[in-house]
């Protein structure tokens, strides 16, 4: 990699960085949202009990809605990309002698930091609220699967971007897609044999299940179905595979 | 030396010839200008030269570089300015010229120089630390022009440059546009549909229609194959009287559009009384007469059989909308 090809995935980076200082709106929609979630379900549904769950609702609630906010926030860096289209930037871009692995290396880095810096945040206050980090390794694991979930939504993202040309596709894929899979991905209920037989079929099929879990696992030591570092295995997968296809679709793109 | 260099150029999509097998070349410092009306095939030429759509058939080299296989290197040498703007609004003016001058490998020392330099060339020292989005229309397309030089591109592709800007402004973009071309010996290839401005800046201008080149040459010689004066006339039965006009020897390049005739004359106000009068014998009266020097529109109509001003009804709310559909 050449050093123009450094400077350009730092350009990238930054640039993420100062639009998302800037861009105050953004920063109390993404962050707010996921609260609203932590508090209205966590606090109204705390007396609940599922089947095989341990622990305080807010316990079980927390991790996913932490592993929400870094999804929600870097699937939105990916399709900003969009933005880059419609208001011509990306033509910018694509005319500088960088490489196109160079401008998505960039925007995943950058994509990535701010929805950590949120993912963060919210895990902040879900600690104020009550829960508990397990053990210091879980936590360690628990960074990496969110980078990995970071990166897999910002190239699920860039996808999505390469595909439509404007922001209503992406309004249907994430009501009709996403919205669908995130509730099935345990995030809000435990996917246990209780429930129908389809549901759980489709629920194990979902990449969202194993990221939540994941993040569960580590995090809280406590409701997960698998082993985290089988989930982290999965997760890490998945990471390849979207991160691969999104920079294929990427780097196909014609302005 | 030759910058530009094209053979064949073609671009399809689908069945849509957009560029046909166009050649031609720009000569190292020289303002070349492609006039031609909107959908002419322009801005696919040059986002063939700037490396972003792939001909379908053809080359094109840069500086030496084929387009195509040469990509990285052709992007190094060249500086472009697109027709819609294309800089990121939640940026500072400076920003977005630091932001360039790092995709383009310049150091730190030279960025800063640079981004002085060029700020002042534009007169925009003063509003560098505001965000772009805060910028009127003919400051962000200044902002462009100078981020275009930053990195002493060899070539400078300036997409309409002046498009939908008031006349003040053009003014200011086109001194700009001399100036860099004068100071920093910047080759300028620019497209335009105004046939003013390719006269105002253009050493040679191409003149292409439906995606093929009419002609190229330099302005003075352009006009000159017109005719030294040009002579409209307007009358009911343009047909017969062109007919009857093309038998005289004196007079050339004669076109008849709507219900004019246009044709080129040596001494257009000492011919007057006699094209009245030949009028008069095959008896279809004149409406109105006069004579000019030759302008590109008289050239353009030449060359194409129509007025450039015929495709251009349309609002600008419309042409920009057109524009951006097509992307």
């Amino acid at each position: 990699m050449r050093r123009t090809d450094l400077q350009g995935i730092y350009v990238m980076w930054l640039r993420e960085m100062k639009r998302f200082i800037r861009a105050k709106s953004r920063i109390v929609a993404t962050i707010v949202q996921p609260l609203f979630f932590l508090f209205i379900l966590g606090f109204g549904l705390m007396g609940a009990s599922f089947p095989g769950m341990q622990g305080n609702y807010i316990h079980f609630l927390a991790p996913g809605i932490v592993t929400m906010a870094i999804m929600f926030s870097s699937m939105f860096t990916g399709v900003s990309v969009l933005w880059d289209k419609q208001f011509g930037f990306l033509q910018e871009v694509l005319v500088a002698p960088i490489s196109r692995l160079a401008i998505i290396i960039g925007r995943t880095i950058g994509g990535a930091t701010t929805a950590l810096i949120q993912g963060f945040i919210i895990l902040a206050i879900a600690l104020t609220l009550g829960v508990s980090i397990g053990s210091f390794s879980g936590f360690i694991i628990t960074i990496m699967m969110m980078v990995l979930i970071s990166f897999t939504s910002v190239g699920f993202g860039l996808i999505v971007a390469s595909k439509m040309e404007d922001f209503h596709g992406f309004q249907l894929i994430m009501n009709l897609i996403i919205l669908p899979l995130f509730f099935l991905s345990s995030a809000f209920f435990p996917i246990t044999d209780s429930l129908p037989f389809w549901l759980k079929t489709v629920s194990f099929a979902n990449p969202l299940l194993y990221m939540v879990d994941g993040v569960r696992g580590a995090m809280t030591g406590m409701n997960s179905l698998l082993p985290p570092l089988v989930d982290l295995g999965i997760i890490f997968l998945v990471c390849v595979v979207v991160m691969g296809l999104g920079t294929y679709f990427f780097s196909k793109t014609e302005s | 030396m030759e910058i530009i260099k094209t053979e064949h150029l073609t671009k399809k999509f689908n069945d849509f010839v957009a560029v046909d097998h166009i050649s031609f070349s720009v000569q190292k410092g020289e303002i070349f200008g492609f006039l031609g009306p909107n959908g002419a095939g322009k801005t696919t030429t040059i986002k063939m030269l700037t490396t972003l759509l792939f001909p379908t058939e053809g080359t094109a080299e840069l500086s030496g570089f084929d387009v195509i296989k040469k990509r990285e290197q052709v992007r190094q040498h060249i500086g472009v300015v697109f027709q819609e703007p294309a800089l990121d609004t939640e940026l500072t003016g400076r920003e977005n010229l630091d932001f360039h001058a790092r995709m383009y490998g310049l150091s730190a020392e030279i960025r800063k120089k640079r981004i002085t330099d060029v700020l002042h060339l534009v007169d925009l020292e003063d509003k560098k630390d505001v965000l772009v989005k805060n910028y009127s229309g003919g400051m962000k397309r200044r902002l462009e022009i100078a981020r275009g030089l930053m990195h002493y591109p060899t070539v400078l592709f300036l997409d309409e440059p002046t498009l939908g800007l008031d006349a003040q402004t053009r003014r200011a973009i086109w001194e700009y546009i001399k100036k860099m071309n004068k100071e920093e010996n910047t080759t300028i290839f620019l497209t335009t549909h105004y046939m003013d401005e390719a006269d105002y800046l253009c050493d040679r201008v191409g003149i292409i229609d439906h995606g093929k080149i009419m002609v190229i040459d330099t302005i003075e010689s352009l006009k000159n194959s017109v005719g030294n004066d040009v002579v409209t006339l307007s009358c009911q039965d343009t047909m017969a009287l062109e007919t009857r006009l093309q038998q005289e020897s004196w007079i050339s390049n004669i076109t008849a559009h709507d219900e004019f005739l246009t044709f080129g004359v040596e001494k257009g106000d000492e011919k007057i009384p006699t094209i009245i009068e030949i009028a008069r014998t095959v008896g279809i009266p004149i409406k109105s007469i006069n004579v000019r020097k030759p302008t590109l529109d008289d050239v353009f109509l030449h060359f194409t059989g129509r007025m450039i001003r015929d495709q251009e009804p349309e609002s600008r709310t419309e042409e920009l909308r057109r524009i951006r559909r097509r992307h």
